[in-house]
């Protein structure tokens, strides 16, 4: 009988004993408990923001029918429906459409300016630009997306503001001459409009960045088809190219605009503090996020009715943010998916 | 079979050729709006930085870094603000680092592909898109109230670090993923087991993208404002946080962790609201230290990525 622990060429010379695997076997699933209570931590971040936001919001409304002599339902009703938050001025109102409107122009404008020059970069980095240029256009482009926020603000305050005031001054001048100056229209040095164009610059190369990536995934063979029936460049790009990586482009679209409503600091400096419903970008209002910072620099005691505010707002910022990355989630799975 | 009538294709010459000078045209005048479009971009983010330069150059000296904050604009100094995001940072990285490479080693190397795991994938996925300003309501709420840490270093570090952490995951799980599985297959053909392969032979190799997406995460929780102005960072604070090193046994200290703190774009936001133009030089001056840094962190993760791209021949 062949002796099977021991080596056929050292049969008689070194035992071969193999240690026990209990130890190793231990020590493997602790591991892999550790690690795996890291991943389940996302899960554990998410639980608890949303726990935080209910609770802490569920607190505001109470305080709030607290405040007004009314139920809940009517607080609810009054913070979805009406257009006026004055937390501070007698009496006291909250309706978050007046957040909200900050929120829709900034991004309205923001989106005005990335849109346009994001995805015609976008279309000629991908299929105009020689490789060499692109390798060096965009990184530079992505400098853009990492510079602060405040830097931003910065710019939109004390450069884009006064270029905009002293613009719409001459061309005022220009149109009805002759009037004293301070009968034309002056643009207030808080508005929409610079905060908007600033949160603009930010996002483009969100835009080109994700977009080119998705029309760069077209394969090779819809273009040379293209080309081959007598198409310039333009008209792949255009009628082959673009309708075919559109599920890519309209979630670099959708990230863009995630990434705008949550912008506080841009706002928080150039388009002021002050919570008023308007839909004119030359005023300035505070947007959702804007005004969840200023009441957090003053000194309002926790638990306080203005002070839960800042967490109904930021509910309400949660959900619009979390729709609109879920939606780019699943859009830009999908154009993954087709190749 | 498609059911379209018929097209009138004109053979004569001269329509072929006005169609194609035509469409020549128009894809002359788009790459010409193409260039366009990369030229502003490009004169934006140039007027940027030129106007930051020349406001904020001539305030930029050895006393403005080593000054506290005052209310003479021509004496306040960015001292506190840049030992602030000093301490943040390395809280921060100490949080981020050890939960993000874990979590990024489970999701690539032991999790199991079903509803759970995409799950916490869609998970990671969705805060990575959540406004910044929302880990600041989650620090306050949890963070500085329930578990009572208060408006200090420690907060701070814990909330950026919670910030950073999908970008560590998500760069951890690429530079895994991009170690081929022969390497894997190797060790477990010697008789290595699963965690023995991941630590000896498969992490050595892929630390160069982790490191580089660590510091990428750095460079953006250096920038970050909003979350801290929400858990109590102060605008105005004119003492230092008790220093991490003693004189006297044990030498190290972890009072800096409960301090009060400000950081550096904070400072910069606090003097860009005043109305003096002398604070909005410093505000210049303070905004190019941040851009100096951050670009300059994020320049330095792009070196170490292609130094390692260098080094590996698969």
């Amino acid at each position: 009988m062949t002796d099977l622990t021991r080596l056929p060429s050292q049969s008689t010379q070194i035992p071969l004993k193999f240690p026990s695997r209990t130890a190793r076997i231990w020590r493997e699933r602790i591991i892999a408990g550790i690690l795996f209570l890291a991943a389940f931590s996302s899960v554990a971040t998410t639980l608890a923001i949303i726990y935080i936001l209910l609770s802490e919001t569920a607190t505001f409304f109470q305080l709030v029918a607290q405040d007004h002599n009314s139920t809940i339902g009517a607080a609810l009703v009054e913070f979805f429906t009406t257009t006026e938050w004055s937390p501070l001025i007698e009496p006291k109102t909250f309706g978050v459409l007046s957040l909200l409107s900050g929120t829709l122009v900034t991004c309205l404008v923001g989106l005005a300016v990335a849109v346009p020059l994001g995805t015609i970069m976008a279309i000629y980095l991908s299929d105009f630009a020689p490789g060499r240029v692109r390798e060096f256009l965009k990184p530079i482009l992505e400098l853009l997306a990492g510079i602060p926020t405040v830097v931003y603000g910065y710019f939109a305050l004390l450069l884009i503001s006064p270029t905009l005031q002293k613009l719409i001054l001459s061309v005022q001048m220009f149109l009805w001459p002759g009037k004293e100056e301070y009968d034309y229209f002056l643009l207030p040095g808080f508005n929409m409009l610079s905060a908007g164009i600033a949160i603009g610059i930010m996002i483009i190369p969100y835009i080109s960045s994700l977009a080119e990536d998705a029309m760069r995934a077209v394969p090779v063979y819809l273009r040379e088809g293209s080309f081959a029936m007598g198409a310039t460049r333009l008209q792949t790009a255009i009628g082959v190219v673009l309708p075919a990586a559109f599920s890519g482009i309209v979630a670099a679209y959708i990230l863009a605009i995630s990434r705008a409503v949550g912008e506080t600091m841009i706002v928080a400096v150039a388009a002021g503090l002050q919570p008023i419903f308007t839909f004119n970008p030359l005023e300035g209002a505070a947007t959702t996020t804007a005004f969840i910072v200023s009441v957090s620099l003053g000194d309002l005691p926790h638990g306080s009715l203005e002070y839960q505010s800042i967490f109904a707002a930021g509910i309400m910022l949660f959900f619009v943010t979390l729709i609109f990355n879920i939606l780019g989630y699943f859009l830009s799975r999908r154009f993954r998916e087709v190749y | 079979m498609t059911t379209a009538p018929p097209v009138e294709i004109p053979q004569d010459l001269k329509t072929i050729h006005q169609s194609i000078d035509r469409r020549v045209l128009q894809e002359r005048i788009f790459i010409g709006l193409g260039l366009l479009s990369i030229v502003i971009a490009l004169f934006a983010l140039i007027a940027l930085v030129s106007d930051l330069l020349l406001r904020g150059l001539p305030m930029l000296n050895w006393r403005f870094i080593t000054s506290p904050p005052s209310s003479t604009a021509e004496e306040a100094g960015v001292l506190i603000a840049w030992v602030g995001s000093l301490l943040v940072m390395l809280v921060t990285a100490i949080v981020a680092i050890p939960v993000g490479v874990a979590a990024g080693i489970y999701l690539e190397e032991y999790a199991a592909k079903n509803w759970f795991t995409d799950f916490i994938e869609i998970n990671i996925s969705n805060l990575a898109g959540v406004p910044s300003i929302i880990y600041g309501l989650l620090a306050l709420g949890f963070f500085v109230y329930v578990l009572n840490l208060g408006e200090s270093v420690a907060t701070a570090g814990l909330t950026l670090g919670l910030l950073i952490l999908p970008i560590v995951i998500v760069t951890t799980r690429e530079s895994l993923r991009a170690i081929p599985s022969t390497i894997r297959e190797a060790a477990f053909a010697v008789g290595a087991s699963k965690w023995q392969m991941i630590s000896d032979h498969v992490l050595p190799y892929s630390m160069g993208g982790i490191l580089t997406g660590i510091i990428v995460g750095i460079s953006r929780a250096i920038g970050e404002t909003a979350p801290l102005i929400t858990i109590g960072a102060l605008t105005f604070i004119t003492f230092l946080p008790d220093s991490p090193f003693k004189s006297e046994f044990p030498f190290i200290s972890f009072e800096w962790l409960k301090a009060p703190f400000t950081v550096l774009p904070i400072q910069m936001f606090n003097w860009v609201s005043r109305p003096q133009e002398e604070f909005q030089i410093n505000a210049a001056a303070a905004g190019i230290i941040l851009l100096v840094l951050t670009l300059g962190v994020n320049g330095l993760a792009i070196y170490l990525r292609y130094r390692f791209r260098k080094g590996i021949k698969w």
